[in-house]
């Protein structure tokens, strides 16, 4: 490998050529900027890059992208990246996907990838319904909501996807916002940086068929009263004046406290994102579920210890060829007992 | 000066024949197919053809004695040319009285019955729901009966061991072995020295089996109710270097002989299922030769992963049967319209729906030639034997890489644990198939195609300038965008077409085994060809006209197939189904060909086939 200095990436080099289909004032574009933003920063040639895919408006993605890229089947996306980092561990592999496609018919292959630490950045674009198909409810819409095939209100609790990533084990997990750009592409940086699982998810607004999912979170205050930005090392405040904030109860729950009246910044969690146990980062992940508390967004969890999992399979092929040496075919053909008839 | 303490040896005679059919049946926790198994290699090595047929049921452990749980091993060893595990048996040996229900209707008037007569008390037979015992009510008059007391006979001589009651029933298996060894003149040696490797962390057990094969071998020396025993020399097969071997183990031999040959790594993506599991244990102990296995989460894991893993440039395979194919119909959909190589293996069993997991059928057919939404034809290719097993590997991983398709192998229960002798190839004699990625990327288009072939480019990750988007949704030749235009829909659909159709070039033109033209043809594929060249070489020497096409290339069918069917009066198709290559033909050559159908899980019979040949050629 030649150590010549990369040339210089830019936006442009990851654009297509390709008219972009998705609907004026879908929160993808914003999501494709700043992926095309943050992709040129990370010192990695456009060779190298893949961007995987399943079924949805998400999964277009990578037809958008000037890359290598595979649009594949419904769910599955994780499935074929892990394929790819296999015999490819060198490459920089992207998955593309949705709140249908990862937790509905792909929910399975999702929490296999994470609790194998395959080395992807999955991107969830979180729209709360399925919008290629037109409007039915998803894995993650509202109890009650009233969507094409629910019309009576929906029956199902929703899943927490980074709940359940975390509860997966998943070793990267955080949160950011479509409309969020600078916090997004930042936040794409740390998940560039992980080394294994990094699971993302964005919350994106579909303003077809879910229009104002998330302005409880995106609305001119609501980002500072309804939101707190977690950042490792940093105390866990929140509030447009900085007045609020979370800390221990005596039985190990968080509650929300106000600042002043002797409850001071220094009793406050300190955000540790590179907690061992997934257990903390599950606390923080369930506060929106939880009347009046914030819904976090940022690194919820980011633990550097395990192993990428395509790089343990090639390990574990490299250690056999060590200790038996390379494979002889025409021995191992002939192996097992074996006896020779002669020509008469 | 005579040594008194002498035990004249009763006088036995010793007969050479051609061929016997032996057949071990016992519980499930019995050790039969271990028995079995030993006693096949045994004889292999010393130099006779053999088939086997392993029938066990699909429960782990089925309740002691009962019927469901009685698992049986045949092996049908000769001196001359043999092609199936054979009809009725010669020797059978059963544990207990459910074993003999469930096979004695299969053992030849006047056949070798050995019985383990300890296993016949009342609450035995009970559980095998017999009214009356067997070895007492003369029912068992017309066979050749030896009552042998395998449980006491086994605890007598492993009782200085000082192992426990239950490690010493379980030897029992051995020296009914060791008492098969004595009938037919084998040497005990190749069992010995796998006792010896595969309890070498037990010494106890090394000695307990070992002590109990020669038991069984002795008393047959010894006691005057064991007259003759058979001696069957070696076979005269081709001259070469021979190995046995099962089908599945074949497949695994192939895919690593492809890997090599096309300088391309091999990945495995699959999930356990019965009767595919081995492929994937076998493959996983060859991380020497750079082998990637993948348990998947689930089937379709199993083939999706392999599909990034040919997309990233592997020689990439999935094996499973067929409720995982089922599974995999969408991905196979998506290999499809990517044009990327897989091989996909489905070791067929009975159905529907979970069916008989632990017996073979044939009824995956029209499923790999159809079974997917919309036009997504996929070559199929079926091994008609063991061996041939690892041919199909070889050719399949070709034709997948060389037309940048997905390939599938339709393989049986019965082929994937059947054995028989492989004569080992000479790697030279196998020719390469180095594959080119695709490199250049001045005016790269990802669909520009190989104009024999049809083939697009192979266009890895990681190659500078060659970035590109491939999917599942409708795209233009050539260049690959997105397009949904009537037209193009119907070029890409008649494209991809031609390019399975193009593979016929590489199919040789088929030669009928038996007569060119006459009466009756015979056309089958898969498991059911040693059983059909066995029938068609009866019937042939009674004078009947007959010729047989046994197709390893079921799609895209032999050019000169239609040409050949044409030759004779009528045509049969065997099938271990309902009629699926009859379907085809009829639907595709406008033939009126006759079926014979049978779906219990079990092979043909040869005297099953030769019924039917003999009742058309009438």
């Amino acid at each position: 490998m030649t150590t010549a200095t990369l040339p210089v990436l830019t936006k442009k080099d990851f654009q297509t050529d390709q008219e972009i289909r998705w609907c004026p004032g879908c929160g993808d574009y914003a999501i494709l900027a700043a992926v095309q933003a943050v992709f040129p920063e990370l010192g990695i040639k456009r060779e190298n890059f893949v961007v995987v895919s399943g079924i949805g408006c998400s999964s277009r993605f990578p037809y958008y992208m000037n890359t290598f890229g595979f649009h594949t089947i419904h769910g599955r996306a994780p499935a074929v990246a892990t394929g790819i980092k296999a015999i490819r561990p060198d490459l920089e592999v992207w998955v593309a996907t949705g709140d249908g496609d990862a937790l509905s018919i792909g929910g399975n292959h999702t929490i296999h990838m994470l609790r194998r630490n395959v080395g992807l950045k999955v991107l969830l674009f979180n729209n709360r319904i399925y919008g290629l198909t037109k409007g039915q409810y998803s894995p993650t819409s509202e109890l009650g909501k009233k969507a094409k095939s629910t019309p009576f209100g929906s029956l199902d609790r929703p899943f927490n996807p980074i709940s359940l990533a975390i509860g997966a084990e998943a070793t990267f997990v955080a949160r950011s916002v479509d409309v969020f750009q600078v916090h997004l592409k930042d936040t794409l940086k740390h998940a560039a940086a992980h080394k294994g699982s990094a699971f993302v998810e964005i919350l994106q607004n579909c303003n077809i068929f879910n229009d104002g999912a998330w302005t409880s979170i995106t609305e001119k205050d609501a980002r500072s009263e309804h939101v707190i930005q977690l950042e490792h090392g940093k105390p866990l405040i929140f509030g447009k004046n900085r007045d609020k904030g979370i800390r221990r109860t005596a039985d190990g729950d968080i509650e929300v406290v106000h600042l002043g009246n002797g409850i001071a910044e220094s009793g406050l969690i300190i955000h540790d994102a590179h907690h061992p146990g997934p257990f903390y980062a599950f606390q923080l992940s369930h506060m929106e579920n939880r009347e009046g508390f914030p819904t976090p967004i940022g690194v919820l969890r980011s633990w550097g210890d395990i192993p990428r999992y395509e790089d343990v399979i090639n390990q574990q092929v490299a250690e056999v060829q060590a200790k038996r040496g390379v494979g002889d075919l025409a021995k191992l053909l002939r192996g097992g007992d074996t006896w020779r008839v002669e020509a008469r | 000066m005579a040594t008194t303490t002498d035990i004249p040896l009763p006088k036995h005679k010793r007969e050479v024949i051609d061929r016997a059919v032996i057949r071990f049946a016992g519980d499930s926790g019995d050790g039969m197919q271990v028995t079995g198994s030993q006693f096949t290699n045994t004889v292999a090595l010393y130099g006779n053809d053999i088939a086997t047929f392993p029938d066990f049921p699909a429960e782990i452990r089925a309740p002691a004695g009962t019927l469901p749980g009685v698992s049986g091993y045949q092996l049908h060893f000769s001196s001359s040319e043999i092609y199936t595990p054979g009809d009725a048996v010669d020797v059978l040996i059963v544990m207990n009285p459910a074993a003999l229900k469930m096979n004695l209707a299969d053992l030849k008037a006047n056949g070798i019955l050995i019985v383990n007569s300890d296993a016949f008390a009342e609450t035995d037979l009970r559980k095998a729901q017999m009214v009356s015992n067997p070895l007492e009510d003369h029912s068992l008059d017309k066979y050749r009966l030896f009552s042998v007391e395998l449980e006491r006979l086994t605890k007598v001589a492993l009782e200085h061991l000082g192992l426990d009651a239950k490690s010493v029933s379980r030897c029992k298996n051995f020296f009914a072995l060791g008492m098969c060894y004595w009938l037919y003149n084998r040497s005990m040696e190749g069992t010995t020295r796998w006792v010896e490797e595969k309890f070498s962390k037990k010494p106890l057990l090394v000695e307990a089996n070992k002590l109990a094969m020669k038991a069984g071998y002795s008393y047959c020396e010894a006691t005057e109710a064991f007259q003759i025993s058979y001696e069957i020399p070696p076979a005269q097969l081709e001259p070469g270097l021979y190995r046995n071997m099962s089908g599945n183990q074949a497949l695994a031999l192939g895919f690593i002989t492809a890997s090599q040959k096309s300088g391309l790594k091999l990945f495995q993506g699959s999930y356990p299922i019965t009767p595919a599991s081995d492929i994937l244990h076998e493959l996983s102990q060859y991380k020497d030769f750079g082998v990637i296995t993948f348990q998947a989460e689930d089937e379709i894991a199993a083939i999706t992963s392999a599909i990034g893993a040919a997309y990233a440039g592997a020689l990439a395979i999935t094996t499973t049967s067929g409720p995982g194919m089922a599974l995999k119909t969408e991905a196979l959909g998506l290999a499809v319209a990517v044009e990327i190589p897989l091989v996909i293996c489905d070791i067929q069993r009975g159905g529907p729906s979970t069916g008989l997991p632990t017996k073979t059928e044939q009824a995956d057919l029209l499923q790999a030639l159809f079974g997917r939404n919309s036009e997504a034809p996929i070559p199929v290719i079926a091994p008609a034997t063991p061996s041939d097993c690892f041919w199909a590997a070889v050719e399949a991983s070709r034709i997948a890489v060389k037309y940048m398709v997905p390939v599938i192998i339709l393989s049986d229960g019965y082929l994937a644990n059947g054995a028989e002798p492989w004569r080992i190839p000479d790697l030279e004699s196998i020719p390469d198939f180095k594959v080119q990625f695709a490199s250049d990327p001045v005016d790269f288009k990802p669909y520009r195609r190989n104009p024999d072939t049809l083939a697009r480019p192979w266009a890895v990750p990681g190659t500078p300038g060659l970035e590109h988007r491939i999917g599942g949704l409708e795209k233009q030749d050539v260049t690959g965008n997105i397009n949904y235009e009537p037209l193009n829909h119907e070029n890409m659909v008649r494209i991809r077409a031609a390019k399975v159709e193009a593979v016929a070039q590489d199919i040789p033109d088929i030669v009928p085994a038996g007569d060119p033209e006459g009466d009756l043809l015979i056309v089958a594929w898969g498991s059911t060809h040693g059983a059909i060249t066995a029938a068609l070489k009866a019937q042939r020497e009674l004078g009947h006209r007959i010729g047989h096409v046994h197709l390893r290339h079921l799609n895209p069918l032999p050019t000169n197939l239609g040409e050949v069917l044409k030759r004779y009066k009528t045509i049969l198709v065997p099938e271990l189904n309902m009629g699926q290559l009859l379907w085809l033909l009829r639907a595709k050559f406008l033939v009126n060909a006759i079926g014979l159908n049978k779906i219990q899980g079990r092979p043909f019979k040869q005297s099953e086939l030769e019924q039917k040949i003999a009742e058309l050629v009438s």
